[in-house]
């Protein structure tokens, strides 16, 4: 990844949330030894090149009532692929966008895209606007609706293990699985 | 949920400038006292709609992970979903409406480390396993806008 051994230990600190007291980020400091501006500073540089996606309130949508989320899959031209890649992974709705190889036959799909909504309504409605706004009428695809809900742990960027990789967020809960 | 509360959760999902009073930031845009912000973040954080205040990281690039599907028999879903849930590294597990009707997450620190849990699940589940790794992420993640009834 890169990260010195500060910002790791940055991130290490940062990753469960900023404690949510006036000075947060003097805070912060003071548990890893650095002032509140260096904090500061170095967390800027973590969003500037990228590491760090977002910084603000991350929502749990299970718990407001998004229940459902489906996951689309389409068989794209590889020629198209990554500039509707880019178009679908915009879309407001939309909450993971990867591209993924295919395994013919039995599987045709190249590119994901997590969809969640309300109910299944609502998730059905959305897939219809993201056809008719990403120009994917003659795209095929299937879309596979989530039943149960086996396990869903928030991957977390530094481990005892530091090394384990996260895929998907989801958000975590910044938007389900991946 | 109350006004406050509603602009808390959809306002404020990004951008929170990494100011030394970033909740007093957020009072004055809303209008609020900084008390108020911060009360109305820990009320939602303990009820469990607001995950954390804090960031979103870009996934690793290092180490090795993929998205996993099998195709299980009804009957013995939830024994192999527990089966496979109990591998370290094992995250996202979900059944789906499909001949595909487990997928999950898989990482570990190298790739043959992952060759290697994949053929344990396998051998132990008696069943093939589809690994399609990451090539590319697409999504620009800024965060969700909400619908309020």
């Amino acid at each position: 990844m890169g990260l010195t051994a500060r910002d790791q230990q940055l991130v290490a600190a940062i990753q469960s949330g900023l404690p949510l007291v006036s000075r947060p980020f003097a805070d912060i400091g003071a548990r890893i030894g650095l002032s509140e501006n260096e904090t500061i500073e170095r967390i800027q540089a973590l969003l500037t090149d990228g590491t760090i996606k977002r910084l603000g309130v991350v929502v749990r949508h299970h718990e407001l009532g998004y229940r459902a989320n489906a996951m689309t899959v389409w068989n794209i031209p590889d020629d198209q692929v990554d500039e509707l890649g880019r178009r679908i992974g915009a879309v407001d709705f939309v909450t993971l966008c990867y591209r993924r190889p295919r395994h013919l036959p039995d599987w045709p799909y190249n590119l994901f895209a997590m969809i969640h909504g309300q109910n299944r309504t609502a998730v059905l409605h959305n897939i219809e606007s993201l056809i008719e706004r990403c120009g994917l009428k003659t795209i095929q695809h299937e879309v596979l609706f989530s039943r149960r809900r086996f396990k869903q742990c928030g991957a977390r960027y530094i481990d005892a293990s530091p090394r384990q990789p996260a895929e998907g967020r989801m958000h975590s809960q910044s938007g389900g699985p991946p | 949920m109350n006004t406050l509360e509603k602009r808390l959760l959809n306002d404020f999902q990004r951008d929170l400038a990494p100011s030394p009073t970033p909740f007093a930031d957020m009072a004055e845009e809303l209008g609020v006292t900084e008390e108020a912000v911060i009360g109305g973040l820990r009320t939602l954080t303990e009820r469990g709609v607001v995950s954390r205040v804090g960031p979103v990281f870009r996934p690793h690039r290092c180490g090795a992970s993929s998205l996993v599907a099998m195709t299980v028999p009804e009957a013995r879903l939830e024994a192999v979903a527990e089966m496979i849930n109990a591998f370290p590294g094992v995250n996202h597990n979900y059944e789906r409406e499909h001949r595909l009707n487990l997928w999950f997450v898989i990482t570990a620190d190298t790739q043959g480390h992952l060759q290697a849990l994949l053929q344990h699940i396998e051998r132990q589940t008696g069943l093939a396993t589809l690994s399609l790794p990451m090539l590319a992420e697409y999504h620009i993640d800024l965060g969700f806008p909400l619908q309020w009834d």
